[in-house]
């Protein structure tokens, strides 16, 4: 479905994402996890079309995409969420939601109409109505996820669509992704909380200083020697083997 | 074709002015440098200055450059009370909100000049305002000689207090990393306000300089308000340095369009400069921050 | 959007069209006409500054390029006066859409947009207070010719019929981006761009789109300015005052609100002719008011006129237990 070809970005001398090449495949939830600063949101920014590339190609559902704009990537069926949820604040919920919706109708009733059923799907029913300014952050996240899967896509970007979630509030919103991959969405999701990787996750990519350093199922993944040692620090593999402590990140 | 010695006259002469102007930048870059606010009043500023100084000539027989010495801790005052009172306060620290503030702030100053003095041009005629200085074959104009060594100093001085004093490493460290200064305990909205009090000051002193040279209504700020963004915009927004050297390249460039293309249409090469630089080089021709 | 969407419009439209043959003297019509005209350039600001979050100081470029195609295409090739209003509208658009190409492109916004709009206002004052096709500083003069074929009426009352139509429009397009994927659009590039962008708006475009339209609505007050009266100079056309006074009108009756700019227009100068009344017509004191009617509103009721009757309506609304959208739940 997507397929990330030897993509490459420098910012003045440095490299923030160095010849790295993915693969999504349909219908999956694939994540790519790895330390603060190791090209992630970089990558994803590249993916959507909102960093242009040094090098490289980025390829979805077969024709290549590498210098497409956003919005027609939106439009093709990759849709990306933020990190820093970015909610229209002048706007109701309903209204927000609509904007996503209306990439597929130009009328307004069926975009608000379709606005109404994605938001009771994804639990924001009794807050339509309020302006999006006056959300929780779990209710943001909702909202940024709700927007996006109005556009109608076929893969959604989430770009840790958990972080700032109390324990709670993941546990809620861990089956919402899960159900939005069962209608056919493929998920790709930069994640920094494991336990989420761990149990949503197919296959997850590992990224360390701009290298892919690691791919696979999470489970093995994280047991790896330079995925330990890219989180915790060099040497730290060894240590913990020599403690005959079980690794888990 | 004009001889040379007139086009060079005319460009030193230029450079010159320009000094003047980039004084007006100087004040201007600075407040965007710190407060990263765009201060449309800057020109209304100017202009009421410059009434000052004719007051004082007018009333007081002060010499302009002797009232510079009265005007700056007048406006120096009035920059502070305006930031911390107005702008700050009913801005809400949104960027279109603070700009639209200082639009209203540039037309109250402008049209109430306009209520008190009416639309009359006002001039001072100082017995050194045609003085020239002879080098060579060029004649250079004496009043506009003192404008540009008097701004060179008060760079200077911006410059040691700004690098020298307590109150402009504060001003220095709210520039760079404001949520920073505020956790060590620095006043962050005193510093703003202090900010464009010397910001305000610098066209106390620029006004002084002017007077000699030019005429006051209640409208020539507005003239200046987009020459000194022009230069601001050319040096970097922020830059002081490069307001000095944008002020510079202004005047030249103001003086040889006017030789070439006469008075009226000569201002259009500065709006056409900085709109190009807006377009192609946001950054500013000469980068570096304060 | 459904005819129910433009029922407010109509009382509205009523009144102003009635008024002026109530019996009103004939310096309040000509005020009303005046208002009328900055009415308009204020809905053709309120789009894009409004709606688009994108302040112009220099809406003069359209409205002065509209009022000069006009008087031009009349006075020195004979073109009727009703094909030259269509050329002064479209006219207008060109250069909004020409400024707009420039501007967005480089990304421009916030400080940066207002003030090279103005710079691009400043240098089409100057070239039309030089050049022989405006009549330099002289100014141009459209010869009395009254007859509707000419867009000249002998009777102002049925001037004042004239532009209330032309408001009527800016109403209805107002209406229109409240009620439309368009103006959706353009309220969330306001709100925050790369979200837009994410969710498939294509940007340029949209700010494109607003720009003209914002660009058309203040050409064609500039057309009704020459029409009016008939005589235009550089500094009437492309001066900053009708910037300013669309600007004003728009913030202080309410930013992206379909009767902001009407509500602004009929305050700002109305407020203006009475305090000329008190002061005894010393120049400048109207703008003075202005200058603190802009900081108070922006201080203190950012959402202008329009936003603090609409937000008594909301607590109202919101008390009856109604929710706090305006108007969200009616239509879904």
């Amino acid at each position: 479905m997507l397929e990330i070809d030897r993509l490459s970005k420098r910012f003045s001398g440095l490299v923030a994402v160095d010849d790295v090449s993915m693969r999504v495949s349909e219908g999956s939830i694939t994540g790519l996890i790895g330390p603060n600063g190791a090209g992630k949101t970089t990558l994803f920014a590249m993916t959507s079309g909102f960093l242009p590339v040094d090098a490289g190609n980025v390829r979805f559902e077969g024709a290549t995409v590498t210098s497409m704009p956003p919005h027609d990537r939106t439009r093709l069926g990759m849709v990306r969420t933020f990190q820093i949820v970015q909610p229209f604040a002048g706007l109701s919920v309903r209204e927000n939601i609509a904007v996503g919706a209306y990439l597929r109708t130009p009328d307004r009733v069926d975009a608000l109409a379709e606005a109404e059923t994605v938001g009771n799907r994804l639990g924001l029913g009794p807050m339509l109505d309020l302006a999006a300014s006056s959300l929780t952050v779990a209710g943001r996240k909702r909202l940024e996820l709700a927007r996006a899967l109005a556009t109608r896509p076929r893969l959604l970007l989430l770009d840790e669509v958990l972080a700032g979630l109390n324990p709670t509030e993941i546990r809620d919103i861990l089956p919402v992704i899960r159900s939005i991959r069962d209608d056919g969405v493929t998920i790709f999701m930069i994640e920094h909380i494991m336990q989420a990787v761990m149990n949503l996750c197919e296959t997850v990519y590992v990224l360390n200083e701009g290298k892919l350093i690691a791919e696979g199922a999470p489970a093995i993944v994280c047991s790896e020697r330079p995925v330990i040692e890219a989180y915790l620090g060099q040497g730290a593999a060894a240590r913990l083997q020599a403690e005959g402590g079980q690794p888990h990140a | 074709m004009y001889p040379i010695p007139i086009i060079a006259e005319a460009l030193i002469n230029g450079l010159m002015l320009g000094a003047v102007y980039a004084l007006v930048a100087v004040g201007l870059t600075l407040i965007y440098g710190v407060l990263h606010i765009v201060n449309f009043a800057h020109g209304a500023f100017l202009t009421l200055s410059m009434f000052g100084i004719w007051l004082l000539w007018e009333h007081a027989g002060l010499d302009p450059y002797l009232s510079i010495l009265v005007l700056t801790p007048v406006m120096f005052g009035l920059g502070y009370a305006v930031q911390r009172f107005i702008i700050g306060p009913a801005g809400h620290g949104r960027d279109n909100s603070i700009l639209l503030v200082t639009l209203g702030i540039s037309i109250i100053i402008e049209n109430g000049l306009l209520v008190v003095f009416k639309s009359d041009t006002r001039t001072i005629a100082t017995d050194y305002g045609f003085r020239v200085i002879e080098i060579g074959p060029l004649l250079l104009s004496w009043p506009r000689a003192v404008g540009f060594l008097v701004t060179m100093a008060t760079a200077v001085v911006v410059w040691l207090i700004l690098n020298r004093t307590d109150a402009g490493k504060a001003i220095r460290a709210v520039a760079k990393e404001k949520l920073g200064a505020r956790l060590v305990g620095i006043d962050v909205n005193h510093i703003y306000a202090l900010t464009f009090a010397l910001g305000s000051a610098c066209l106390a002193v620029a006004a002084g300089l002017l007077m000699p040279v030019f005429y006051v209504n209640p409208q020539t700020g507005g003239a200046f308000v987009l020459v000194a963004f022009t230069i601001v915009v050319l040096g970097g927004m922020g830059s002081v340095t490069g307001a000095l050297l944008g002020g510079l390249l202004i005047g030249v460039v103001e003086a040889a369009s006017s030789l070439f293309l006469g008075d009226s249409l000569g201002q259009i090469g500065i709006f056409l400069l900085f709109i190009l630089v807006l377009l192609f080089k946001p950054t500013g021709l000469f980068g570096a921050r304060i | 959007m459904s005819a129910r969407d433009l029922f407010p419009i109509l009382p509205v439209l009523l009144v102003l069209a009635v008024l002026p043959f109530l019996g009103l003297s004939g310096s309040l019509v000509n005020l009303l006409i005046f208002m009328m005209i900055v009415t308009l350039a204020a809905q053709g600001w309120n789009v894009l500054g409004g709606y688009g979050g994108l302040a112009s100081f220099g809406h003069a470029a359209f409205f002065g390029t509209g009022a000069y195609a006009t008087a031009i295409l009349q006075t020195r090739y004979g073109i009727n006066a009703w094909a030259a209003l269509v050329a002064g509208v479209a006219l207008g658009s060109l250069v909004g859409a020409f400024i707009g190409f420039l501007t967005f492109r480089s990304g421009l916004k916030g400080s940066y947009f207002a003030l090279i709009t103005l710079a691009f206002a400043e240098v089409l004052r100057i070239l039309a207070n030089s050049s022989e096709i405006t009549g330099g500083g002289a100014g141009i003069v459209v010869p009395i010719d009254y007859g509707f074929e000419n867009l000249q009426l002998r009777d102002r009352r049925f001037f004042v019929l004239l532009a209330v139509v032309c408001v009527g429009l800016g109403l209805v397009i107002t209406r229109w981006l409240d009620r439309s994927k368009f103006g959706a659009y353009l309220i969330a590039i306001r709100e925050n761009e790369d979200a837009a962008r994410a969710l498939g708006v294509d940007v340029m475009k949209v700010k494109l789109g607003a720009i003209t339209l914002s660009a058309a609505l203040t050409a064609l007050s500039g057309v009704l300015y020459t029409q009016n009266f008939l005589f235009l100079d550089a500094n009437v056309a492309y001066g900053p005052w009708i910037s300013i006074e669309a600007l004003f009108a728009a913030i202080v009756g309410g930013l992206g609100t379909m009767f902001g700019p009407l509500i602004g227009a009929v305050v700002l100068l109305g407020a203006g002719e009475v305090t000329k009344e008190f002061s005894g017509g010393i120049p400048g004191f109207d703008l003075l008011v202005f200058g603190v009617i802009l900081i108070i509103t922006v201080a203190f009721a950012p959402n202008g006129l329009a936003g603090i009757s609409l937000k008594g309506f909301r607590r109202k609304k919101s008390g009856d237990g109604a929710g706090a959208s305006q108007d969200g739940g009616a239509d879904a």
